[in-house]
């Protein structure tokens, strides 16, 4: 029973409606978690947790937002900056997301940038298929 | 000191759900000035008293090893008033817990009538925030658990509903 991306996409906006207090026009698919929605750290747990539910998944520890792991490994950051190494891993983690535009800066401070209610939205999309 | 605010455990399901309960009192000096002639438990106390449920039944869970703090409150309405004299059913129920968080639903409820609803977000910190340090000590119960053990009392000795610890 395989669900449309508009039904995945209305439930994860449910989801974030929930998770963040934000109005559901808010939540446009470019919008950025951190930057247009607020999300702070513990909102990223909610928001796993809440699709764990909706979805019936099960999502893996950084899976979904990856960021932590990079950010403590100094191979892969230099002045505030994922290297080559760390875009290679990046890119690993984060199949479910569109890096073009990073790439060309890729600034840690906007790391953030990269979590989109988009990238969600396909995260799901592939487990819901891989399942 | 540990500041404690329910006064017992009636049920504890390690892991799922604990219920507990919490005698209102006009002895509680706050409700004198909450408000002058109409004393009510402050909502923020109630959201209190579901947190240390909620948080001693997410702590218990991982035999208190984390250091367990409320790290948002996902919801919180209120139905109805608290009074002096009443005595408040605090029922919190685990829905997810990950290493790094936990999270729960919980009702209060005064003789079967609703009150509230609070559900609540928990965070291991020392899971969180790597590298930070933070007192040795655990905010719920660290190596002493006679606390713990006396407002289980009435579970442990079989006295409270239909269920046991663990």
């Amino acid at each position: 029973m395989a669900m449309s991306r508009d039904e995945i996409e209305r439930q994860v906006q449910e989801v974030l409606v929930e998770a963040l207090g934000v109005d559901e026009e808010e939540v446009t698919t470019e919008a950025t978690l951190m930057g247009d929605l607020g999300a702070e750290s513990i909102d990223f747990l909610d928001i796993v947790f809440r699709l764990e539910k909706a979805f019936g998944i099960k999502i893996p520890r950084e899976e979904l937002f990856p960021a932590e792991d990079l950010m403590n490994n100094s191979e892969l950051i230099h002045n505030g900056k994922l290297t080559e190494k760390g875009l290679t891993k990046l890119r690993e983690k984060m199949p479910h997301t569109d890096l073009t535009k990073f790439e060309k800066d890729p600034d840690i401070n906007k790391m953030g940038d990269l979590f989109t209610v988009n990238a969600i939205i396909n995260y799901v999309e592939n487990k819901l298929n891989a399942a | 000191m540990r500041w404690i605010w329910i006064d017992k455990f009636i049920q504890f399901e390690s892991g799922k759900q604990a219920i507990a309960l919490k005698n209102v009192t006009l002895a509680e000096e706050h409700l004198h000035d909450h408000f002058p002639g109409f004393p009510v438990m402050p909502e923020s106390l109630c959201i209190e008293a579901m947190a240390q449920t909620a948080g001693i039944l997410v702590g218990e869970a991982k035999k208190f090893q984390e250091k367990v703090i409320l790290a948002k409150i996902k919801k919180a309405v209120f139905f109805d008033y608290v009074k002096p004299g009443d005595t408040i059913e605090l029922q919190a129920k685990v829905e997810s817990i990950a290493p790094e968080a936990a999270s729960t639903s919980g009702r209060i409820t005064c003789s079967d009538k609703l009150v509230a609803e609070i559900d609540l977000m928990f965070s291991h910190i020392d899971q969180n925030l790597a590298g930070k340090e933070f007192p040795e000590e655990n905010f719920v119960f660290g190596s002493d658990i006679s606390v713990f053990q006396s407002l289980l009392r009435d579970v442990l000795a079989g006295a409270g509903k239909e269920s046991g610890q663990n």
